[in-house]
C-alpha cells in the first residue's frame, strides 16, 4: 500500500523532471536518515563489539596493534573466560547478583502491586496524594541516601549481607513498579470488578482471579525493569558489601580483578561482558514489553 | 439495594469465615495493601533521608557517634577547593551531558520515527547502551580511552593520519572531563530517543498535513509543530535526566574515580570518597545534602521552564 503512494509519488516526481528527481529523492533519504541512522548504531554499539572482541583476543594480539588489526582476532582464545571462571570468584558473584537481583524483583512487585491495586483500584481519600508520594520518591537519588542508609544497615546488622541490598533496592524499584502498575490497572474496565463484587466475590479474590491475571503484561514489564535496574546497581553493593565473596558483579570487577598497574584488559573485558549476557538475554526475551511500557510510561 | 440481596444468597452459601470477611473490610485491605510498600519506603528511604540531613550537621565518624556541630561542615566545604571543584564539575557535566543526550536523542528519535525495515529490531538493538549495566559499559569505554591501546588514538594516529602521537584520555583534567561526558552522553541517548519517539508518535499527521497546505517547510513544521508538542514530554524527561546526571556516580568512580588530581569529582562520587572510603561520614552526608538544593532548582528549572502551557501551545515568541 505504501508503496503504491510511493510509487505515485516516484511517477508524479519523474514527470517533473525525469530521472534526476527520482534519484535525487533516493540520495536524499539516503544521506538524511540511513546515513546518520548508520553512525548512531555504529556509535552505540561499538563499545560492546570492543568489550566481545577484547575478550576472545590473546594478550599479545591485544597489546600489538602493528602486526595484528585490532578490530579482528586473528587467533581467538578463551583463555581470558576460562581464568575468569576458575581462577577467580567470577561464579560466586554472578550466583550473588542473581540471588540479590531475584530477591528484590519478587520483593518489588508484590509491595508495588498491592500498592497500585489499592491506589488505583480501592480508591479511598487521599489516594493521589499517596500516589504522588510513592512516585516522588523515585526522585530521590541514591547518592544522597546511601551515607545515611549505610548507618542504618549496620544498626540492622546486615552490613556485608545480601540481604541488605535486597531489602534496600525496593526503594528506588517500588516507585517504579506502581508508577508503571497504575498506568495497567488504570486501562482494566472497573465493570469487570463491579460484576464479580455482584456476583459476591471478595476483593480478594477479585485481586488474584480478575485484576492480576488482567495485568500480566504490566506485572512482566515492571519484573523486567526492576531485574534490570537491580542487577545495575552499584553503589549500594559498593558501600555495603565488604568481603570479597558477598559482591555483586559491577562492584567485584571493578574492586577485585583491578589490581595493580598492569590491567588484565581481556579477563575485564571477558567479566564484562559475561556480567551483560544475562540482563541482555532478559532484556531480548520481553523486549516488546519492556519498549512499550517504556513508551508508555512517558506518554502517561 | 439489589447487589445485597442477590449477593448474599451466595455468601450464605460458602460461609466465609472471619478472616475472609476481614479482607473484605475496605479500609483494613487499603491498609494492608499500602503497608509493604509504605513500611520498606519509611523505613529505608524517608528514616535515612531525615537521618543523613541530621548527619550533616554532626562529626559523626565511622565507628563514633557523632555530637551537632550546626553549620561547621556545611562552613568547612564552602572553603574547601575540592568541594567548589566537585560543584563546578557536577554542574559542567550535566550541563553538557544533558544538552548533548537531548540534542543527540531528539534527531535519533526523529531519524526513527520515519519509515523504513525492521525498524522494531533496530530500536531494540538502540536501547542496549542503556540496559547493559552502567559499569561494565563504563569499562569498556576504560579501555577504549587507554593510554596506549585506545583504538581512538590508533584510528586517528595509524588509520587517519590525523595526529602524530596518541590521545591521552584521561591523564590530564580537561580531557578525562570530557571523556566521561562522551560516555555518559553515550549512554543517555537511547533512553531519551525512545521516550522521545513515543511522544512524537502522539503527534497527530493532521496537522502536518495542514501545516503543509499552507506551505510550511520542514523546519517550520519543526519549529512550529513537533518542538511545541513535545514540551510536556521534553519536561519531564528532562527532569529525570538532570537529576540523575547531577547524582551520577557509577561512570566518574568506574573510569577516573575523581583523578587526574580530583579534577573529575563529582558531588557523589566526593561524598563516598570522604564518607565512606574517608570515614568522615558526618563530612560526606554534608556534601551529599549539598546536591539537595541544586536538585531542586533544576527540577523547578526544567519542569516550570519547559512545561509551561504557553509553550505547549507554541506562543512562545509572543
Amino acid at each position: 500500500m505504501t508503496d503504491t503512494v510511493a510509487q505515485t509519488a516516484a511517477v508524479a516526481d519523474a514527470k517533473a523532471a525525469p530521472d534526476t528527481m527520482a534519484w535525487d529523492s533516493g540520495l536524499r533519504r539516503l544521506m538524511m536518515i540511513y546515513l546518520p541512522l548508520g553512525c548512531f548504531v555504529l556509535i552505540l554499539l561499538f563499545p560492546f563489539y570492543w568489550m566481545a572482541i577484547t575478550s576472545f583476543k590473546p594478550n599479545a594480539e591485544l597489546m600489538n596493534y602493528k602486526d595484528h588489526n585490532p578490530f579482528w582476532i586473528s587467533s581467538p582464545t578463551l583463555a581470558h573466560i576460562k581464568h575468569l571462571l576458575f581462577d577467580t570468584a567470577y561464579p560466586r558473584w554472578l550466583k550473588t547478583t542473581m540471588l540479590v537481583a531475584i530477591g528484590s524483583t519478587t520483593l518489588s512487585l508484590i509491595a508495588s502491586t498491592l500498592a497500585a491495586y489499592a491506589i488505583e483500584r480501592l480508591r479511598f481519600r487521599g489516594s493521589p496524594y499517596v500516589g504522588l508520594g510513592i512516585y516522588l520518591a523515585y526522585l530521590v537519588p541514591p547518592s544522597i541516601l546511601f551515607i545515611p542508609l549505610a548507618t542504618v544497615v549496620v544498626q540492622f546488622g546486615l552490613f556485608d549481607s545480601p540481604l541488605a541490598l535486597i531489602l534496600v533496592y525496593p526503594t528506588f524499584l517500588v516507585p517504579f513498579c506502581t508508577w508503571l502498575l497504575i498506568g495497567y490497572f488504570k486501562s482494566i474496565p472497573y465493570e469487570l470488578e463491579e460484576c464479580a463484587l455482584v456476583d459476591g466475590a471478595t476483593r480478594l479474590q477479585i485481586l488474584r482471579r480478575i485484576t492480576l491475571p488482567l495485568a500480566v503484561p504490566g506485572l512482566i514489564s515492571a519484573g523486567i525493569f526492576s531485574f534490570t535496574l537491580s542487577w545495575n546497581e552499584f553503589i549500594y553493593a559498593l558501600a555495603f558489601i565488604q568481603s570479597g565473596a558477598n559482591k555483586t558483579v559491577p562492584v567485584a570487577i571493578l574492586t577485585e580483578l583491578v589490581t595493580g598497574d598492569v590491567y588484565q584488559w581481556g579477563a575485564l573485558m571477558a567479566g564484562s561482558l559475561l556480567g551483560s549476557l544475562p540482563v541482555a538475554i532478559f532484556y531480548s526475551l520481553f523486549v516488546d514489553y519492556y519498549v512499550s511500557s517504556l513508551t508508555g510510561a512517558v506518554k502517561e | 439495594m439489589s447487589v445485597t440481596t442477590l449477593s448474599s444468597p451466595v455468601l450464605a452459601q460458602r460461609q466465609p469465615n472471619w478472616l475472609v470477611r476481614l479482607f473484605d473490610y475496605k479500609p483494613f485491605l487499603i491498609v494492608m495493601c499500602l503497608a509493604p510498600a509504605i513500611g520498606l519506603l519509611s523505613v529505608f528511604l524517608t528514616y535515612p533521608l531525615g537521618l543523613g540531613i541530621w548527619l550533616a550537621f554532626t562529626d559523626t565518624t565511622i565507628g563514633r557517634r557523632g555530637v551537632f556541630v550546626g553549620l561547621e561542615n556545611f562552613q568547612y566545604l564552602l572553603t574547601d577547593p575540592l568541594w567548589w571543584n566537585a560543584v563546578f564539575y557536577s554542574v559542567v557535566y550535566t550541563g553538557i551531558a544533558t544538552f548533548g543526550k537531548f540534542a543527540l536523542g531528539f534527531w535519533l528519535a526523529l531519524l526513527l520515527n520515519n519509515h523504513f525495515p525492521f525498524k522494531s529490531i533496530l530500536r531494540a538493538i538502540i536501547l542496549l547502551p542503556w540496559i547493559v549495566p552502567t559499569v561494565l559499559s563504563a569499562l569498556a569505554f576504560w579501555w577504549i580511552y587507554d593510554p596506549q591501546f585506545s583504538i581512538i588514538s590508533y584510528l586517528l594516529v595509524d588509520v587517519l593520519h590525523w595526529r602524530s602521537g596518541n590521545v591521552d584520555f584521561l591523564g590530564s583534567p580537561w580531557p578525562a572531563r570530557f571523556s566521561l561526558i562522551a560516555a555518559n552522553i553515550w549512554r543517555g541517548i537511547p533512553f531519551v530517543a525512545i521516550s522521545l519517539l513515543a511522544g512524537l508518535q502522539t503527534i497527530s499527521p493532521s496537522l502536518y498535513e495542514a501545516a503543509m497546505l499552507d506551505g510550511a517547510s520542514a523546519w517550520q513544521r519543526f519549529r512550529y509543530i513537533t518542538f511545541p508538542m513535545m514540551m510536556p514530554i521534553l519536561a519531564i524527561v528532562m527532569t529525570f535526566s538532570i537529576i540523575f546526571t547531577f547524582t551520577d556516580f557509577q561512570l566518574v568512580y568506574a573510569i577516573t574515580r575523581g583523578g587526574p588530581v580530583n579534577s573529575t569529582h563529582l558531588l557523589a562520587t566526593l561524598a563516598f570518597q570522604r564518607g565512606i572510603a574517608g570515614g568522615e561520614l558526618g563530612e560526606g552526608a554534608a556534601i551529599a545534602v549539598s546536591m539537595i538544593p541544586f536538585l531542586i532548582f533544576a527540577t523547578l528549572f526544567s519542569y516550570f521552564g519547559l512545561a509551561r502551557r504557553k509553550w505547549q501551545q507554541g506562543e512562545a515568541n509572543d
